[in-house]
This record gives C-alpha cells, sequence and structure tokens, in this order.
C-alpha cells in the first residue's frame, strides 16, 4: 500500500498534519515518472531514444534561446520566496512556469482553457485561472500557491478541513478547490450554501465530491470568522 | 501557441502607437479570451501590447451627475461589486456576476469583455475547416451541424453565430457608450452601433478601428434603471453561457409603462436590442399579456435552425417574465 501513495504524493507535502489514513513518503510522483521514463527509455530503445531525446532537447533550447527583444525577464513572489526568472519565453503562462520550470507541481494542469479551475491560484491576493494569465503580465507580482498556504507543518484550515471532510476522491481539482475556497471566504461570498455553491462554480470536480467540499468550507469558513462581508 | 513579441505599454498612447501600422499585433489585458484563442491557434499575432499597467482602473462619476465612467481596465469582479454599479445599475451586476466564474471575472476586463468572440464551435476549433469568421470564404460549419447555441436574430447566410457576453448585454439597454482612443485621438461609439451584424463580413465583430484602444464606457445617468432585472437561462445553474438572456428596464408611471429598455443575450452576433417589443410597450399598463404581446412581436422575424428553434418560444417566455419580475420591482 504504501508503494501506492508514493506514487501520488509530492514531496513538499507537510506530513505532520495528515490525516491518519494517509501515508506520505518523500519520493515525488513527478520524479519517480521521469526516473522510469528515463530507465525505460534505456532499457527498450537503447541509443536511438536518446539520440532523439537529446535533438529535442537541443530543439527545446534553440526555442529558449530568443533574441534579447524577444524573451522577458520575471521577478516574481511565490509563497513568499523571491524568483528572478531570466530569458523566458512570452508565451509561457504562470501555471506551466511554476509547473514546468519552478517544479512547483501542486497547481494542475486540467482543461489549460479556463474551464476547469484545477490551475487557481492567488495572485495579488485574488484566484484566477493561470492557465489563462501570461507569466510575463504578472511581472511583479506575488502569488500563492496550493504549496505556500500551510504555515510550516501546521496545514491552512481550508486543507485541514477538506481532509476532514473528505473533499475530493482522486484529488486532482483538490489544489485549485483549496485555492479557490480560501479567496471565497476571504472576498466574504461563503455566506450560505446557495452562495458557496454558485461562488466555487469555476472548480469542477469530476469525481463529486461537491457535498463534502461544501461540508469543509463552511467549517473552515466558521474557524476564519471572516464568514460575510458587509 | 505561435510565437510573439511581447511589449509593455505605460499609457493609452504608447498602446495605440505599439499597434498602429502593425497589422498582426494585438492588445492584451486580461487574456481569458485572447489566450485561450491563441492556444487554439484561432488568434496568432505576432506581437501582443500589454495593456494591464494602463491606469484605466477607476469606476467614477461623470460630473453634473451625467452617469458613471468604468474603465476599460476594471476587472469584471471590481466592477460587479462596485457600490455605483449595485446600487445605480443593478442589471449591470447581476450580468457580470451571471458571466464566467470567480476566477475569470477576476481577470477579465471591461475593454476585453466588449471584444469577446463567439463560442461557436466552428469558430473556436480549426479542426473544422468551414468558417467565414474565422477564415473568410470557408463556409459555415454550424448552418448544417449543431447549432444548439446559435442565432435566431440578425443572422446571415454566411453567419450563425452569437455573442457570447452577458454584461454587454446589459450595457446595450443601458443605452451606453464606448469611449475610445486612436491615433487621430478619441471618439465615442454608442453601444447599438459598436458590435456589428454579420452580414457579408462576419470576421469583423465590432467596428471599432484595428488601431484604436477602448478607454472607458460610460454608463448614462438613467433614474429608473435601479427598476432593472437581468434573467439568464443556461444548460446548468452556473459557469455556462446564455442559451437566451434578458435585460430589462422599466420606467413605470403609475399604472403605465412610460418606456421600456430591452436587450436580449443568447439569440444574436451582437446584444440584440429589442426595439419592437419596447415600442409596443410604451404607454401600456405592465401585465403579462402585454409583455406577451410585446414578446411575440420581438420574435416576429425569428429563424430557428435544427437544434435551435426552441430559442424562439425560451425568449419570448424569458422575456415575458423579466418584464414582470421588473414591474414587481418597488
Amino acid at each position: 500500500m504504501t508503494s501506492e501513495f508514493d506514487l501520488w504524493t509530492e514531496n513538499d507535502v507537510p506530513s505532520g498534519q495528515i490525516g491518519k489514513t494517509l501515508i506520505f513518503t518523500r519520493t515525488s510522483r513527478r520524479r519517480f515518472l521521469v526516473q522510469v521514463t528515463a530507465a525505460i527509455a534505456a532499457f527498450t530503445l537503447g541509443p536511438r531514444f536518446l539520440a532523439l531525446a537529446q535533438a529535442a532537447a537541443a530543439g527545446a533550447t534553440k526555442t529558449a534561446d530568443l533574441s534579447t527583444h524577444d524573451a522577458v525577464n520575471v521577478r516574481l513572489k511565490i509563497n513568499g520566496k523571491d524568483y528572478a526568472i531570466d530569458q523566458l519565453d512570452p508565451r509561457v503562462t504562470v501555471l506551466d512556469l511554476l509547473r514546468e520550470r519552478l517544479h512547483l507541481t501542486g497547481s494542475k494542469k486540467g482543461c489549460d482553457h479556463g474551464q476547469c479551475g484545477a490551475c487557481t491560484v492567488l495572485i495579488n491576493g485574488r484566484r484566477v485561472n493561470s492557465c489563462l494569465t501570461l507569466a510575463v503580465v504578472n511581472d511583479g507580482a506575488e502569488i500563492t500557491t496550493i504549496e505556500g498556504l500551510a504555515n510550516g507543518k501546521q496545514l491552512h484550515p481550508m486543507q485541514a478541513a477538506f481532509i476532514k471532510h473528505d473533499g475530493f476522491q482522486c484529488g486532482y481539482c483538490t489544489p485549485g478547490q483549496i485555492c479557490s475556497a480560501v479567496a471565497l471566504v476571504k472576498e466574504g461570498h461563503a455566506k450560505d450554501d446557495a452562495q458557496i455553491r454558485e461562488w466555487m462554480s469555476g472548480n469542477i470536480c469530476r469525481c463529486g465530491a461537491y457535498t463534502n467540499i461544501l461540508a469543509a468550507i463552511k467549517e473552515a469558513r466558521d474557524q476564519s470568522g471572516a464568514a460575510v462581508k458587509g | 501557441m505561435n510565437p510573439f513579441v511581447y511589449s509593455r505599454a505605460a499609457d493609452a498612447q504608447q498602446a495605440v502607437a505599439g499597434i498602429a501600422g502593425q497589422t498582426n499585433s494585438k492588445l492584451l489585458g486580461g487574456g481569458t479570451n485572447l489566450v485561450d484563442l491563441m492556444k487554439m491557434g484561432v488568434e496568432t499575432p505576432s506581437q501582443l501590447v500589454d495593456i494591464n499597467r494602463l491606469p484605466l482602473t477607476q469606476i467614477e462619476e461623470l460630473p453634473s451627475g451625467k452617469g458613471v465612467r468604468v474603465g476599460a481596465l476594471v476587472r469584471n469582479s471590481d466592477m460587479a461589486e462596485h457600490p455605483l454599479i449595485t446600487s445605480r445599475y443593478p442589471v449591470l451586476s447581476q450580468a457580470v456576476l451571471a458571466g464566467a466564474s470567480p476566477q475569470l471575472r477576476n481577470l477579465a476586463t471591461t475593454g476585453g469583455n466588449l471584444l469577446q468572440r463567439t463560442r461557436c464551435y466552428y469558430f473556436y476549433d480549426p479542426a473544422f475547416p468551414a468558417c467565414n469568421k474565422r477564415k473568410p470564404g470557408s463556409g459555415c460549419g454550424a448552418r448544417e451541424g449543431f447549432n444548439r447555441i446559435h442565432a435566431i436574430l440578425g443572422q446571415s447566410d454566411q453567419c450563425i453565430a452569437t455573442h457570447p457576453s452577458d454584461m454587454c448585454v446589459a450595457m446595450a439597454a443601458l443605452d451606453a457608450v464606448v469611449r475610445v482612443q486612436g491615433p487621430n485621438g478619441e471618439r465615442e461609439i454608442a453601444f447599438a452601433d459598436f458590435h456589428r451584424l454579420p452580414g457579408n463580413t462576419p470576421d469583423r465583430d465590432t467596428n471599432l478601428a484595428r488601431d484604436e484602444l477602448i478607454t472607458a464606457v460610460d454608463l448614462p445617468a438613467i433614474p429608473f434603471a435601479t427598476r432593472s432585472y437581468y434573467l439568464k437561462i443556461r444548460d446548468r445553474a452556473s459557469y455556462a453561457f446564455a442559451l437566451v438572456s434578458v435585460a430589462a428596464l422599466l420606467d413605470l408611471d403609475g399604472g403605465q409603462i412610460r418606456s421600456a429598455r430591452i436587450a436580449l443575450g443568447g439569440v444574436a452576433h451582437k446584444p440584440w436590442r429589442a426595439l419592437k417589443a419596447e415600442r409596443q410597450l410604451a404607454g401600456k399598463k405592465p401585465d403579462p399579456e402585454v409583455f406577451r404581446s410585446a414578446a411575440e412581436a420581438e420574435l416576429a422575424d425569428a429563424k430557428g435552425y435544427k437544434y435551435n428553434s426552441f430559442k424562439i418560444e425560451m425568449a419570448k417566455r424569458a422575456i415575458v417574465r423579466t418584464l414582470a419580475t421588473v414591474a414587481a420591482i418597488p
């Protein structure tokens, strides 16, 4: 059982406050996949695959090697840490920057078209679809992702409430749901069940954990004491 | 996504200079529609001028009680909850909140919402070869295709796409004015003249010139605008485009309608101002039969297709229900 959880666990999830049914280790699913893929390639395809991979990597380098006129430099504060990203292709979205360049893979790519909400992060305190906003447009911004919500090993109350109420099944939409829910409560749009449902409608859960998500949000709201604005 | 050169404008002049003389450059606001269309390969600008730092983020009263000015870069979420909008133009606040999701509204701008492109499947996906809007002369995939979300009013043989915005339907009913700036200075465009019907040029959504920047939308002072309502009918309870929507305002004088303002969404290539219905209502009593007869007049020329004919009756009932709701507002 432990090995199965290994595959689905990010290595930077705080383990101290985790519910009793989940076992977290230090191996990330992404790292595991990369390692496995490389191993399979080496064993089954041999030099030909590696040559192709090297060519692809060279191509990628060439694409990234834009003239100074085309490439951009971006400064961001992400989860309290300053990042200076130089020579960035202006086509890169915040989501792709987080996941592919900074390896903050908590934010998920669901539809990549602003329809599912899995990529929701907080930019300057506001929830947005990180798949639809270019990184360069956000130069100078402060971004909070799911990785930045906990206080050390202490989970954010919304994270703890999602675990307590089982607000997920597969968990893929969960980072977006939680970021969105944190903003929802702060905005004062968590007054009652109907308002929570309407103002969480930008986060789709294909497993249909909505009832438990609603319960989690209400509990976190009541703890925060900031339920109703005005 | 095709490569593009990125630049950032500090003010309106820089933005206009950035697109003037460049046939394939675009202004980038919230990006919720443009970035998506670039991912789809529908929009392929070689240059993007970022206007997010322009000082067009204010909502302010116009002098001498003439109304309210909404800056082009005011985010949809900020407009929807601004006291000047909720207190004076509830229909606009309701319409904006009926659109998209909180995350998208936090990004989407007022100017960008005006320039939203249709969600017609045959336009949005280049895998479909025929779309006169995307590729003039290539045909229309929707007319004989799956046209559930398509137009019933004002369409042409070339294009039966609908305008997707909720915000614009309310602005049409409010007789808003779009302020734009070009290389030769500023001009105003009446809302009814801003968006176009498809005719033989469905590739042109609006009458905004290629090198013009939207700077603001002016909402005229309308004392009876507090008696207004936005009804949106869609395939699910939230976060979906309108099948049919109605924005309506009634100016009531005792037991009579002095004047009515009605605009429809989801039925045409532009927000559809229901002038025939408005004319029928003037001077009448606000009762369901009068509303129904006005709705019948408005939809008399409507034409449905294989999958969207239901919209004709739906639009009539939506008009009646919206007017009844507005008439009941104290």
